[in-house]
């Protein structure tokens, strides 16, 4: 499930799950994570160009510091 | 210098070492670790880089990509070694305990029925973890026999094949907290304690972090855990101590991805800052040997004209 891409000078991109704005505050990164403002959902950076935020994948097993 | 942030996700951590490393006017290159290939027979495309620095969430990723770019020469930071004597709670006991290393009792076990005598054993309470895994997931405080049956049961049947490994710690019934050092090399810089009304106090699920002074005691046990850990050079490193009853401190885990976001403003050290240093210095360590290297193989300007005709006009 992917959101509706924006272009990489876009300052806010929709949220894939509830379909708020969610913004960035500085030029996001390929893999970055990003939590909707209105639903909480925690999203990734899929692409950059155009910009797709896509909702994180869930923790894995071996997932840690 | 070139140095490459090797990642899978970029959370607020891998945010501040980016923007870190890219003040400090080297050239960086983020490595998604999703997009990892290599030839191993094949170093050429990788020998750009001066050092590595690791930060994936996934210890299995990070591992082994890790261990094709040590084979290729280039300095990772963490090492394979690290990585591994970290990622798996019992390899992490085992060198603590070869070390002298003050630490919970842990017994292991590969069977439930037997899990079970070993639980007996020990005594009440016992905590059970993963072997691997991290940020408190899957940790059962293990309160008596019926617990125990009941947990083991579901490990066995539901968890995958390193469910079947049984790590059993003694339960440490610390003060209300925990506490966590951040070592650079094998220098503890700052330290948080993590508070929570919950027996499970990592931040990742709730606990509270707040700034730490390092006792000479507690100075002193990093230093040695992260020699026991990654050797003479250490690593980068974030210590968890449980405080026993009577104040004394036992290592209980040791971090090799560490997350810091909470322990900048609660310590006032420049966690980021810090860690990239480290890595740089590394990082030049490696330039200027494969320059003196190159400047070794490379024949000296007088030796590389060819001798030919002399006085010839």
């Amino acid at each position: 499930m992917s959101a509706t891409p924006a272009s990489p000078t876009t300052t806010a991109c929709t949220c894939p799950e509830c379909e708020a704005s969610v913004p960035f505050a500085r030029r996001p990164l390929q893999g970055e994570v990003v939590r909707c403002p209105d639903c909480n959902a925690e999203l990734e950076v899929t692409a950059l160009d155009p910009v797709v935020l896509e909702l994180a994948p869930e923790v894995q097993e071996d997932w840690g510091e | 210098m070139r140095v490459g942030l090797l990642y899978s996700r970029v959370r607020v951590e891998e945010r501040l070492l980016i923007e870190e490393l890219e003040r400090r006017g080297i050239e960086l290159e983020l490595l998604d670790v999703n997009k990892f290939q290599a030839e191993i027979h094949d170093p050429t495309p990788w020998q750009r880089f001066d050092a590595v620095f690791e930060r994936c969430v996934s210890q299995t990723q990070a591992v082994t990509a890790v261990r094709v770019l040590e084979s290729f020469g280039i300095p990772c930071i963490n090492s394979s070694a690290v990585i591994e004597a970290c990622g798996d709670k019992l390899t992490t006991s085992l060198i603590l305990a070869r070390n002298g290393i003050a630490t919970p009792r842990v017994r292991v076990a590969l069977d439930p029925e037997t899990a079970l005598e070993a639980i007996e054993e020990m005594g009440y309470p016992v905590v059970l973890k993963p072997a691997v895994g991290s940020w408190g997931r899957l940790l059962a405080r293990v309160n008596d026999r019926d617990a125990a049956e009941a947990i083991l049961e579901h490990k066995s049947t539901l968890g995958s094949v390193q469910h079947g490994v049984f790590y059993i710690q003694e339960h440490v019934n610390k003060p209300g907290r925990d506490l966590r050092v951040f070592v650079i090399g094998t220098s503890p810089i700052a330290a948080i304690e993590r508070r929570s009304e919950h027996w499970i106090t990592n931040t990742a699920r709730g606990g509270q972090a707040a700034g730490f002074r390092i006792t000479s005691e507690i100075d002193d046990l990093c230093r040695r855990t992260a020699r026991a850990m990654a050797g003479q050079t250490g690593a980068l490193l974030a210590i968890d101590l449980l405080e026993t009853e009577d104040g004394r401190p036992l290592v209980s885990e040791v971090n090799h991805t560490m997350e810091f976001r909470n322990s900048i403003a609660t310590t006032g050290v420049d966690i980021p800052a810090r860690m990239v240093d480290y890595v740089l210095g590394i990082a030049e360590r490696r330039s200027l040997t494969r320059a003196s290297q190159a400047a070794a193989i490379a024949p000296s300007s007088s030796a590389f004209i060819a001798p030919g005709p002399v006085g010839v006009a």
